[in-house]
């Protein structure tokens, strides 16, 4: 019988649970995303939000792929990075699922959860990872025995970028589509900070510049092609240097801004300079999702990774290189 | 033009360079081309920046006494920096064929030149021994401002160290730590025990982020 493993996402707004099988296929994939009434992200509300729907989440997933929880092999959970309140609830729920069914507890960081169901959905062997979302933004390959970031944001992620700008001109969440969708009316470039530092972004600096040229009497949708393309140049830059100092074949696009449009084109165009294949994970596995979590609880049952319940702490810090990736060596 | 010869001397991911004679006289022109992945206004705006930006990094650090190129002239309008062809070895491709002394007196003399911008407020941004020639006398200059900055920043400096030291340990790894120790000699002379020690330091810190690979362990 091939390993089944349940696997649970609450690392922010998103409350997921996936189930995987051993042989790639994702049996399920339930997720439910708070979302704000206004503002931001509060971590206590959208714990509250998974506290509601924990059970009708799992119940569903179960229904959906046909499985009972007695034939699961494991219970995986993203322990991290995230929000606190919010991992407190998946990793809560995992592990009364592994104590009641007598299931091995299993690690996920959600960054490696990410980065694997990529991998899997676009069969990419050992590819350059663009992993760009509301909470992260990093430039991400595998190199002895970790995957390693060859580039990252110094300050706030691409996503979070778009979304408080979004907020501040006014306009709804997700905040990547709307900037999107505005900028194609835009006309003109403005001048703005290009923050680049070496291999890594900065993206405070280039909000700030663009909410004071809002305050003054400027188009909206000159503001938004603005943003969108100082955004996305300051990335492509990095990418490109990640791509010729790792020389990986392979490029992948991963996290919820993958959808974007106007980044794939980018992305697309850099892999074609550097003779690498590039390639986009589909729409239901790019934003945060149960699926990706369960599927990496698959690799990492297979590995022998798992965690007793009394150790499961969660860590809202936890790095994507700090991670032990056995099944890519 | 009147260049008679012209051959691409190297190929970068931002500009191209090409060793040229003009009038007699042998220069690298150095010409940044247009990323087709950029708005193109957006790809003009920062080529055009960073050209200028690199001609005022080599004229400021040739103020203060580093070998640099000479700056002959800049066409801002094609993005070009046209400067002096520095007639000698790239230090990376001679270092490890080198005696031990030789090294030494070399590194000491990389290290007085880094010291001096790093003291004047100069970060070179690439600091690797692609970067680094030497010339018949023995002088060596360094090249390649691209990435360069006007920083004070404890950061900056501490960056372009590690930068230098991950080079040296992927480039000459038997030899890296004696270049590294010569060069912090020839490096203190200028900045002063307190500032280097700071400066290493940092070095370390940011190498204790954890996310910075040898490239002999690339695949």
């Amino acid at each position: 019988m091939p390993l089944v493993v349940l696997g649970i996402e609450s690392t922010a707004h998103t409350f997921g649970v996936g189930i995987a099988r051993e042989d790639g296929k994702i049996l399920a994939n339930v997720n439910s995303t708070y979302i704000p009434t206004y503002g931001g992200i509060l971590p206590r509300e959208a714990a509250r939000h998974h506290t509601n729907v924990a059970h009708k989440v799992v119940l569903k997933a179960l229904r959906k792929s046909g499985i009972r929880l007695e034939d699961i092999d494991g219970i995986a959970v993203a322990l991290g990075p995230g929000l606190g309140p919010c991992l407190r609830v998946g990793a809560f729920i995992a592990r009364i699922l592994a104590l009641s069914y007598d299931k091995p507890l299993i690690p996920v960081n959600h960054a490696v959860a990410h980065v694997e169901i990529a991998r899997l959905a676009v069969s990419a062997r050992d590819p350059l990872f663009v992993y760009v979302s509301g909470g992260n933004t990093q430039i991400v390959a595998y190199s002895q025995g970790r995957y390693r970031v060859f580039g990252e944001t110094l300050d706030i992620p691409i996503g979070n970028f778009f979304d408080t700008l979004a907020r501040e001109l006014g306009l709804p969440q997700p905040g990547t589509p709307q900037i999107e969708r505005l900028a194609k009316e835009g006309k003109n470039i403005m001048d703005l900070p290009y923050i680049v530092k070496g291999q890594d972004v900065s993206y405070s600096g280039l909000l700030t510049a663009i909410l004071r040229k809002f305050r003054g009497n400027v188009s909206l949708e000159d503001l938004c092609l603005s943003a969108m393309e100082y955004a996305y140049a300051m990335l492509a830059e990095v990418v490109e240097r990640a791509l010729a100092h790792t020389q990986k074949r392979e490029l992948v696009l991963a996290g919820g801004v993958a959808r974007s449009r106007r980044l794939q084109d980018i992305m697309q165009y850099i892999a074609e300079e550097h003779d690498a294949i590039f390639k986009v994970v589909p729409d239901e596995y790019a934003g945060d999702n149960g699926a990706m979590i369960a599927w990496t609880g698959v690799l990492c049952l297979k590995s022998g990774i798992t965690i007793q319940p009394e150790e499961s702490m969660i860590r809202q810090r936890w790095r994507i290189d700090e991670v032990d990736v056995p099944w890519m060596r | 033009m009147d260049a008679i010869r012209c051959e691409v001397l190297a190929k970068g991911a931002e500009a191209i360079i090409y060793k040229e004679v003009w009038y007699g006289f042998v220069v690298v022109r150095k010409v940044r081309i247009p990323k087709r992945y950029r708005d193109a206004r957006l790809d003009r705006t920062l080529r055009i920046r960073r050209t200028i930006n690199e001609a005022r990094l080599l004229y400021d650090a040739r103020r203060l006494g580093v070998s640099v190129p000479a700056i002959i002239d800049i066409i801002v309008d094609s993005t070009t920096i046209i400067m002096e062809y520095i007639e000698g070895i790239r230090l990376r491709d001679e270092l490890n064929n080198m005696s031990i002394n030789e090294i030494a007196k070399i590194m000491r003399k990389v290290g007085i030149l880094v010291g001096t911008l790093h003291s004047n407020g100069i970060v070179h941004g690439d600091l690797t021994t692609s970067n680094m020639i030497m010339s018949k006398s023995g002088n060596i200059f360094l090249i390649d401002f691209g990435l360069g900055m006007h920083s004070d920043d404890l950061e900056d400096i501490g960056v372009d160290l590690h930068v230098f030291l991950r080079a040296l340990e992927s480039t000459h790894t038997h030899v890296a730590d004696i270049c590294f120790h010569q060069f912090l000699k020839g490096y203190k002379e200028v900045m002063g025990e307190d500032k280097v020690k700071r400066a290493v330091d940092k070095v370390y810190e940011i190498r204790a982020r954890g996310r910075y690979v040898p490239s002999e362990l690339r695949k």
